[in-house]
């Protein structure tokens, strides 16, 4: 894919923010004593890059507990999402989410979820409002090597399939679920190869080399547009640390796979791909590093200045409308 | 603190309600080779004995860590994500010969395997005219206060009542959940068995030899004269805390430890209730047509000329659980309210 500069140093900052956002964020969250429940996508970066940077803002995406990198990657705010997880009335979802229910509807962004798989469907669902009001946009589905063996995955490409909806489903294998390797979980080599049962293309692809990333995606995402219907497009990554970061992977995974797979980061090979040819220099990377380490820092100083959710916000938004009493009758809250 | 079942047995000791429920697996997968365990990470890096990795997790919870090593892969298996399909299988070998238990990470996740516990595992028996037994156990994770947001934090327990032909039990401590869960999995019907997460790391006197708590037995964990709170689970703790409370003020009241959620041991309240004349429910799930509703109008219905007060209850606002602390905070029933919903009952 031939790539101008601007969209090269795009591709770049978005990877950064996304690292630094886990490299910072998820430690900062547990300090602060919010949640164990929040999932590290470092190592993944290329993934979520790649994919969303073939999407415009008005395109759709579902995603998983392991979110924070798709949301940044479709345009959602770091400093929202950071007040976000430390429970601010600021927050992407006011507080009322968390990490693994960041929402940005103003950028597609149909929320992270808690349940594996079951943001699929609503991406399929998003799929549908765009076909039926001829709306021209494409939604992508994303969900792990575990995700891919809930049934709600096959009944949605099969769904897809039928009704050809701009759909693209992604799955991230990054070689576990929790501790679980994908490779005594899945009954196929590739989650790609269960595309053939959909009748729809399946590709398995790099998922630390962002240009691999955005080619593949690129071609999924102009079929969809086009009308020709879903594809399945299975990138192979990995996460830098446990199913959270509070867990320690080394219980189930050697640390020379973990070498491995560090040496092959997704940051890395974009520099080692681009510096070489010129274009860019290491100074204008460097100086965006930076850039994204003040980001984090100003975004954890936004977060911790912002208010808290009032009490009271706990009956907020249960519906559009029912009689609010009835939300506490008899609780004895005394709020 | 009295229970019904006594503990002077010889062997016991303290231990955490974690290693009440893995001791409790253990004992029964020795005494019966019919029953096997399966579910996400149970054992955890199943797949890679050759690179050493057995049993990596033992549970997200730690519940089942050493079973793979000591009753093999066969007996104890790591499942895929697909919870409609291994707690259908599960029930399918439970009505095959099997004595199977299943677990369910958090009962948030039940709407993705739902029919096979109400429309299979519920029904079979009765449907197919009393062909077969269903002796299969789902072990899952109830209560918020973690930080989880909605959907890793709920209670859904009192739905489980709601649904004929299903059994369910709520542990209080490490003693009822070894009990508890030895009945469910002897128990020849389905029996859904709610472990608390705020209730792993605690301690308490558990005998060493297996035995069987009975299931639709509450049990009173304090004697009292003016008032029966009965308590769910972890809520039974808030209970008893209100009940020291109250005793400084001069309100006596009765503690009664649920146990199970179906049956329900209507009868052990309402006995309560007739000596105590009032009734508070406290339940961490959410309040309309739930568990703590139920047995207020239960109450209101048997011992209606009994009650000096309206049978009350204090629980979950109807609500989903929230992220933010602050928020969450609020949430989950807790001794302030439970008092100050006993005050107004004797200041009427
Ligand atoms: C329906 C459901 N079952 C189980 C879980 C618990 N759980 C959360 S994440 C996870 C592993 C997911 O693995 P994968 O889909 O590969 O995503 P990854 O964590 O690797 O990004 C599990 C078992 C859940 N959240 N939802
Ligand atoms: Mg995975």
């Amino acid at each position: 894919m031939e790539m101008d500069r601007d969209t090269l140093l795009k591709l770049y900052k978005t990877m950064i923010t996304i690292r630094n956002f886990e490299e910072r964020g998820i430690p900062e969250t547990g300090q602060r004593r919010m949640s164990a429940s929040v999932h590290s996508s470092a190592g993944q970066e290329a993934v979520a890059t790649g994919v969303c940077s073939q999407l415009t803002d008005e395109d759709y995406m579902g995603s998983t507990h392991r979110g924070h990198g798709h949301c940044i990657a479709k345009g959602v705010e770091p400093r929202v999402m950071m007040a976000e997880l430390f429970g601010r009335a600021t927050g992407s979802n006011k507080g009322k989410g968390g990490s693994m229910h960041i929402a940005d509807m103003s950028k597609g962004m149909l929320g992270t979820n808690g349940v594996v798989g079951a943001s699929i469907p609503l991406a399929v669902g998003a799929a549908l409002t765009s076909k039926v009001k001829k709306l021209g946009r494409v939604a992508v589905a994303f969900f792990g090597d575990g995700g891919a063996n809930q049934g709600i995955l096959h009944e949605s490409m099969n769904l897809a399939s039928i009704w050809k909806l701009p759909v693209v489903f992604v799955c991230e294998n990054n070689g576990y679920a929790m501790s679980t390797p994908a490779e005594y979980a899945l009954s196929t080599a590739q989650v790609s190869d269960r595309a053939a049962g959909y009748d729809m293309p399946g590709l398995h692809i790099d998922g630390m080399d962002v240009f691999a990333v955005c080619d593949a995606a690129g071609e999924a995402v102009a079929r969809a547009r086009a009308g020709d219907g879903p594809s399945l497009l299975e990138f192979e990554t990995y996460r830098y640390y446990g199913h959270t970061v509070f867990d320690d992977p080394l219980t189930y995974r050697s640390k020379e796979e973990e070498d491995h797979w560090r040496a092959r980061d997704p940051i890395q090979h974009f520099r080692n791909t681009v510096l070489p040819l010129g274009d860019i220099t290491a100074e204008e990377l460097d100086q965006m590093d930076q850039e994204a380490v003040d980001m984090m820092e100003e975004a954890v100083k936004f977060a911790d200045e912002s208010p808290l959710p009032e009490e009271i916000e706990l009956y907020d938004d249960v519906y559009v409308s029912y009689p609010a009493a009835e939300l506490k009758r008899g609780t004895n809250m005394g709020i | 603190m009295t229970t019904t079942a006594s503990l002077a047995t010889s062997g016991t000791r303290e231990i955490q309600f974690r290693e009440a429920v893995n001791e409790c697996l253990r004992q029964e997968m020795a005494l019966d080779d019919s029953v096997i365990i399966m579910g996400e990470e149970i054992a955890g890096g199943a797949g890679r004995e050759d690179q050493g990795v057995v049993d990596a997790w033992g549970g997200p919870f730690r519940t089942t860590v050493g079973l793979i090593q000591e009753f093999g892969r066969d007996r104890v298996l790591d499942t895929p994500l697909s919870e409609a399909a291994f707690i259908g299988a599960a029930i399918g070998a439970s009505s095959t010969g099997l004595r199977a238990v299943a677990e369910l990470m958090f009962i948030d996740f039940i709407g993705v395997c739902m029919d096979q516990l109400v429309n299979n595992a519920a029904k079979m028996r009765y449907m197919f005219g009393g062909q077969v037994k269903v002796p299969f156990t789902m072990m899952t994770r109830i209560g918020a206060g973690f930080g989880a947001a909605a959907q890793h934090s709920e209670s859904y327990y009192s739905i489980f009542s709601h649904f004929p032909g299903l059994k369910g039990v709520v542990p209080s401590d490490a003693y009822t959940a070894k009990g508890l869960l030895a009945a469910a999995i002897r128990d020849d019907d389905p029996v859904v068995f709610f472990e608390h997460k705020g209730l792993y790391g605690e301690k308490g006197p558990v005998p060493e030899e297996s035995y069987v708590l009975p299931i639709g037995k509450a049990r009173t964990v304090r004697a009292g004269t003016d008032i029966t709170l009965v308590g769910i689970s972890k809520m039974t703790w808030v209970c008893t805390a209100a009940a020291e409370e109250l005793a400084k003020s001069g309100i006596d009241a009765e503690v009664i430890d649920l146990l199970s959620v179906s049956p329900i041991d209507y009868d052990h309240v309402i006995d309560s209730v007739k000596r105590t004349h009032r009734l508070v429910v406290v339940d961490e799930d959410t309040p309309i047509c739930s568990l703590a509703g139920d047995i207020c109008s239960r109450v209101a219905e048997e011992a209606f000329d009994y009650l000096d007060a309206p049978p009350s209850r204090v629980t979950a606002p109807h609500t989903p659980v929230p992220y933010s602390r602050v928020l969450e905070n609020n949430y989950v029933p807790n001794e302030a309210r439970v008092i100050s919903t006993v005050e107004k009952l004797f200041n009427r």
